[in-house]
């Protein structure tokens, strides 16, 4: 208990003391980390409970591009437009969720139809190139340092936001995991047909947590827009983008609070250390590690970094209670 | 009629031909082990730099370079189901898709690394055919052709012979072949290898009419999975309608709007079919 406690505030102190110490670029590898984990962490709402999507790179496009565009082309404020954003993303989860669930596509279907969808939305950002700016992406109207505008040269603003940001996600997602609705989920995640049979709403807890998972994935697109002030389709929208939500989340563990974040900072650094250390000479080395670390984290460990690190810390501690928490979902359907 | 609409649909039905074949291959893997293998363009996209590093590289003669491509391929997915596939083959089945997902970064990403991100192309000019006023590329024409061949053989494998009705079989009801005296595992390497074979007969075919470039599989992956969900599962005839069906609306779509834009109707397009045909275009 007390190792825990000294563990979390060791860390909070750390994350606190960063702009102090940090220079830029590991300002930028932190906030890039903080976001990205956030993401992460949002797309585990939905992927603990084996509903896999590939689809949450649409949300994170619709989340960045809408408040740009509106803000581009009608100079309105990025505290309206990013509402407006994240409105758009949960009609096009539910859009795509209602009949899902009400049909029952499940498993890899359910995969396939979301992927369509991140490709709707990467093809659609690219096909209204007269607009968006198509593949060459698009930049933000500078305003300086605004609040109005939401736009910091400063990195320690957006590094704060980031840290306000990814601890509200582990709010929403400990509020989920100790809710009712866990359950219910969970029973959904074994066997749809026996949790429909005992008088679980299947259809509104699936479609809850969508909704939420991408709203806050809408959310964390928009915030990176504004921080990168620089839109590619290709960098936050389409297929590219939800596999690499969906890898990190299950390499650093998405059965866990703070599996996804040890994804993100496992994946950012691997890039960026790889990338420091071959210069331009190896461009790829990375991804090719990752994809070997990626196919024997599925196989051998699919509960994640994470995971296997919990499951060994509670052997320790406590011999007797694996065994009670062992049977939790490993996989779902 | 327009004759750039006419050329349009002539080019969308050589089209069809290649993904049609592409998405065979895909259909048999995920029919027969369930198993839907993400990275299937990639493992194509390998074939293609095969079969360059060969005939360029090597000088070997086309033919043989073809040939080994095919061959290659097909041991490539013996090994993609023995070491991916099979450890992971009792948990869920999004699993196995995930681990595949791992395959295709580890494919781009090497191939990367080996070949850089430069468009690379056999140099094979095959000759323009015209006819009337329609323009149509020899090598689509012969694409075309090949990979009915290529359907044709492995419906009449399926059909005719003892291990392809055993494919069948287990496709319709994996449990009960034990008790046929079918070794359940011996079935699934071989699709594996056939899936394979195919992906490298592709390879071939599209390496006469394109460059090759490692994130290649990303233009064509996405359209091959929505093609073989549309046709069925295991409905090989579907599969093939649903190959032109889409294959027409890229074609036709670019033609009166830009590539992209057809694409997002193709793919919007699947989505709705899933939810008012979800067990295919032709299954009611």
């Amino acid at each position: 208990m007390s190792v825990r406690h000294a563990l979390t505030a060791g860390a909070a102190a750390v994350l606190l003391a960063a702009p102090l110490w940090a220079p830029p670029y590991f300002m930028h590898l932190l906030i890039q980390i903080l976001l990205w984990g956030f993401i992460y962490t949002a797309w585990s709402l939905m992927g603990r409970f084996g509903f896999v999507s590939l689809g949450h790179g649409a949300f994170m496009g619709v989340g960045a591009y809408v408040p740009a565009l509106l803000w581009n082309y009608y100079s309105i404020t990025p505290w309206l437009g990013i509402p407006l954003g994240i409105a758009m993303a949960v009609v096009l989860a539910v859009v795509i969720g209602y009949p899902c669930f009400r049909l029952r596509v499940v498993g890899h279907y359910f995969a396939l139809v979301t992927l369509a969808l991140s490709q709707v939305v990467l093809l659609s950002i690219v096909a209204a190139r007269d607009i968006t700016g198509g593949s060459l992406g698009l930049t933000q109207n500078a305003a300086g340092f605004s609040w109005y505008a939401l736009q910091f040269p400063d990195k320690r603003y957006f590094y704060v936001i980031s840290v306000v940001l990814w601890l509200g996600g582990l709010l929403v997602w400990r509020s989920i995991d100790r809710g009712v609705s866990r359950q219910a989920l969970d029973a959904i995640s074994e066997d749809e047909e026996a949790a429909a049979a005992i008088g679980i709403d299947v259809l509104r807890e699936k479609l809850r947590v969508t909704v939420i998972s991408a709203a806050l994935t809408a959310l964390g697109g928009a915030i990176f827009g504004q921080y990168l002030m620089y839109l590619n389709p290709e960098t936050v929208s389409g297929i590219a983008v939800s596999l690499q939500i969906v890898f990190a989340a299950i390499v650093g563990g998405m059965y866990t609070m703070l599996g996804p974040i040890v994804g993100a900072l496992l994946t950012i650094s691997l890039n960026e250390g790889l990338r420091v250390a071959f210069a331009t000479n190896f461009i790829g080395a990375a991804n090719t590690i990752y994809g070997i670390l990626l196919i024997l984290c599925i196989i051998f460990m699919p509960r994640g970094i994470v995971g296997v690190l919990e499951r060994i810390a509670l052997r320790r501690l406590q011999p007797h209670a694996v065994t009670a928490t062992a049977s939790a979902p490993s996989s779902g359907q | 009629m327009d004759i750039y609409l006419v050329e349009a649909i002539v080019n969308g039905i050589l089209l069809g031909g290649v993904l049609a074949l592409l998405a065979l291959g895909l259909n048999l893997i995920f029919g027969v082990i369930d198993v839907v293998w993400i990275a299937y363009a990639d493992i194509v996209m390998c074939g293609m730099y095969l079969i360059y590093v060969l005939y360029v590289v090597l000088g070997w003669p086309l033919p043989l370079a073809f040939l080994a491509g095919i061959l290659a391929l097909g041991g490539f997915g013996v090994l993609v189901h023995l070491l991916i596939i099979e450890p992971i083959l009792r948990s869920a089945p999004i699993n196995q898709l995930l681990a595949t997902g791992g395959l295709l970064f580890f494919l781009q990403s090497f191939a990367t690394l080996l070949f850089g991100t430069d468009f690379r192309n056999i140099g094979v000019r095959l000759p323009i055919i015209e006819l009337g006023e329609v323009y149509i590329s020899y090598a689509r024409l012969m694409a075309f052709a090949i990979a009915l061949i290529g359907a044709v053989a492995l419906y009449l494998f399926l059909k005719r012979t003892f291990i392809g009705t055993a494919i069948r079989a287990i496709a319709q009801d994996r449990d009960i072949i034990g008790l046929m005296g079918i070794d359940q595992r011996r079935v699934y390497l071989i699709t594996s290898m056939i899936g394979g074979a195919l992906a490298g007969l592709a390879a071939c075919l599209l390496s006469l009419q394109y460059d090759v470039h490692p994130f290649i599989g990303n233009t064509f992956g996405p359209l091959i999975f929505m093609i073989c969900v549309l046709g069925g599962l295991g409905n090989m005839i579907g599969g093939f309608v649903a190959a032109f069906v889409i294959s027409q609306i890229i074609s036709i779509g670019g033609y009166y709007s830009n590539t992209e834009a057809s694409y997002v109707l193709a793919f919007t397009l699947f989505i709705v079919l899933m939810f008012v045909r979800p067990r295919g275009i032709l299954t009611p």
